[in-house]
């Protein structure tokens, strides 16, 4: 994700604060969604082979149930912490 | 009373009920039409929207294709939900906050280009239409099947439905419809998943029971699918075969391509304010959740059923199902009613009078099946789009159970179906006729243009949903990676770069749909008519990269060659900077604004 927007002028500056807020939530939410999807679902299954969950190993379970709550989790907080954050930023809508 | 009244029985209430919701509920306006005046709760909206997206892939093929691959195909259940995260996080706040009523709209504006937005009706009508074909499969076997009939005749029959209940409302009629569609297809999917459960575990949830113990063995239930299946040559369960790569594009393509599939976008414009967009993509979440977390388990226990059933006395040396045991046996019933619709079929090839089902492609099967005196695999064919459907005939469920599951199947495949068409329609109405070719159109020719698109695209879904270009929920993932290939980069970088201007935007839709596009039809076949293909999945162009992978590399391209083009060429103007800054603060959003 680039972002250049930052530097053209019109934007408050409270909104680009607002912005770089929003943008950091987001890097960290979509490490989060990678890591349980493609890291411990896929790539990083061999590393979780040891930990064992109901005759298989945690990828599997990361891969077929697990990763969907880690999704569900992570919607929630970003629209309870955008939600908050348009306050904090006095942005929300009227 | 006979199965088949049964069915007709619950089918039949349920389509009584989802019209009589939407005539109830008829659009009377445009705005109406599009977008439900606005109206809509975001927990209403999810209902709606999760039924909308769930369509004959999720509720008739995924659980098939999870059942006979097993963990290789969890990239399904991942991608078709993961996508739900990249919606939530970098499109739907913003698209709500734009305030239009559809996705090229909001292309054509941000791009301040004519031609963006064409260039995006069209990106949205290919994705859409291989969508519905994928659907017309789905619908096919369910009607093939529960009116008795031939595959062929289900897809006809199906397709006069589909068309009929899709002409007779806009959004408005669709949303409601759609959250009783909702509720009859989950009750539907989870029902039987609990009776199954149940009998195979002790369990009466079934996403907890994929990981408990099989009652009747006292072993984890996975450790005992593993055991039965390698016993028959077939992969381990729970074990990765498939190509790493492959792997990953493909759930990575199913995200992007859920998050760039415009049916579902325009849900996130109904809802009344910004905040309400973020809860919404949550919501849906939640109740795509319940069917997707029931998913592996019904794919696990199914096949567990289906094997044991093969081989009803403990495995090999107990000795294979007898056919007169299939023609006789109550509990064999449902292999003789799908045998009619064509998708199943069993051979006795060495004559034996019974029906042996292993892996005979397996080379270490082959000392097995000398010393037995078998001469192939025995089930011959075996649909992977029948599972679902047959599962609770397979677990000797009641009758009204199997009546329920018909509907649902119904509810899943017409829900879906709608939504494309209706996307599809508004498309070509309000984007292609109303936004460049005549501006001018009145009202009732901008509906009457909408209805006549309808018609044409599930016209072409059908004919080509007579030959699919695979299962169900495979030719769904090829719509996926055209959206992923085209329209979502177009959507992410128009929110967060302000860099993008109107020739790199169209340059990179353009490139990403094409290249997709092409990578699909040298392998599925030139506009998926069968044999003029020129690789096979089995043994793709590029590495192992199977063609239901490609959207990745595609949105790769696209966003590739965005950036090149608008690094040079002349940068956005003042104005649509201003725009792109205005969209990412939820501060001022009204009401859509029609042009």
């Amino acid at each position: 994700m680039t972002d250049q927007s930052t530097h053209a002028t019109g934007a408050s500056e409270s909104d680009k604060t607002y912005w770089q807020a929003n943008l950091r939530i987001i890097y960290v939410s979509l490490v989060i969604w990678a890591l349980v999807s493609f890291g411990f679902g896929i790539l990083l299954r061999p590393l979780l082979a040891g930990i064992s969950v109901g005759g298989t190993d945690l990828g599997f379970w990361f891969a077929q149930q697990g990763s969907i709550l880690v999704f569900l989790g992570l919607i929630f907080f970003y629209a309870w912490r955008m939600n908050s954050l348009d306050r904090e930023h006095g942005v929300e809508e009227e | 009373m006979d199965q088949f009244v049964i069915n007709l029985l619950f089918v039949g209430a349920s389509f009584a009920l989802y019209i009589g919701i939407a005539i109830w509920a008829r659009a009377g306006s445009t705005s109406e039409f599009y977008a439900a005046g606005r109206g809509v709760h975001p927990v209403t909206n999810g209902m709606a929207t999760a039924a909308d997206w769930m369509s004959a892939a999720s509720f008739i093929s995924m659980a098939g294709l999870i059942a006979f691959t097993g963990y290789d195909n969890s990239s399904f259940l991942m991608g078709w939900t993961g996508g739900y995260v990249l919606l939530a996080l970098l499109l739907a706040p913003y698209l709500r906050k734009f305030g239009k009523f559809t996705v090229s709209e909001f292309i054509g504006d941000r791009f301040y280009s004519p031609t963006a937005r064409i260039v995006a009706v069209i990106c949205l009508i290919v994705a859409s239409t291989t969508y519905v074909i994928g659907q017309m499969t789905g619908v096919g076997v369910a009607f093939g099947r529960f009116l008795e009939v031939s595959n062929t005749t289900g897809l006809l029959i199906g397709a006069c439905v589909v068309f009929a209940y899709a002409v007779f409302g806009g959004m408005k009629g669709v949303t409601y419809t759609q959250v009783a569609q909702y509720c009859v297809l989950i009750m539907a999917y989870t029902i039987p998943a609990i009776f199954i459960s149940l009998q195979l575990t002790g369990t009466p949830i079934p996403a907890l029971g994929l990981f408990g113990d099989h009652a009747a063995s006292g072993e984890p239930l996975l450790a005992k699918l593993d055991a039965i299946v390698t016993e028959l040559g077939f992969n381990e369960y729970t074990a990765h075969h498939s190509d790493t790569l492959n792997m990953v594009l493909f759930t990575l393509s199913l995200m992007i391509g859920t998050a760039g599939l415009p049916h579902v976008i325009m849900r996130f414009f109904t809802v009344p304010r910004v905040a309400d967009a973020r809860w919404s993509a949550g919501w849906t979440l939640v109740f795509i959740a319940l069917l997707y977390l029931t998913a592996p388990a019904v794919g696990a226990m199914a096949r567990l059923n289906i094997t044991e059933m093969m081989w009803p006395n403990g495995g090999i040396d107990g000795g294979a199902v007898t056919v007169q045991q299939i023609e006789n046996d109550p509990q064999y019933d449902w292999m003789s009613t799908w045998q009619k619709t064509g998708l199943l079929a069993w051979e006795d090839k060495n004559g034996d009078g019974a029906i042996q089902y292993y892996n005979d492609k397996n080379a270490d099967m082959t000392a097995v099946a000398e010393a037995n005196g078998w001469a192939g695999n025995e089930l011959t064919k075996f649909n992977r789009d029948i599972l679902v459907l047959a599962n609770p005939e397979i677990a000797n469920l009641p009758s009204w159970v199997i009546g329920l599951v018909a509907a649902g199947g119904l509810a899943a495949a017409l829900s879906t179906a709608a939504g494309l068409l209706l996307a599809i329609s508004s498309a070509v109405s309000h984007d292609l006729i109303k936004g460049s070719i005549n501006p001018q159109i009145s009202e009732k020719n901008e509906l009457l243009s909408a209805r006549i698109a309808m018609g044409v695209a599930i016209a072409v879904a059908t004919y080509l949903g007579l030959n699919p270009p695979g299962f169900a929920a495979q030719t769904v993932a090829l719509a996926f990676g055209l959206a992923a290939a085209s329209i979502f980069p177009a959507l992410m970088m128009g929110i967060f770069s302000t860099r993008i201007n109107n020739t790199g935007a169209v340059a990179g839709m353009i490139a990403g749909l094409s290249i997709t596009l092409l990578y699909i039809f040298l392998h599925k076949g030139w506009f998926f008519i069968p044999d003029t293909n020129s690789f096979t999945d089995a043994d793709p162009l590029l590495g192992t990269i199977k063609s239901t992978s490609f959207g990745a590399i595609g949105a790769a391209v696209n966003f590739a060659v965005a950036f090149v083009v608008a690094g040079m060429t002349k940068e956005t103007p003042k104005e649509i900077v201003d725009l792109v800054e205005s969209v990412r603060v939820p501060r001022g959003a009204g009401a859509a604004q029609d042009h």
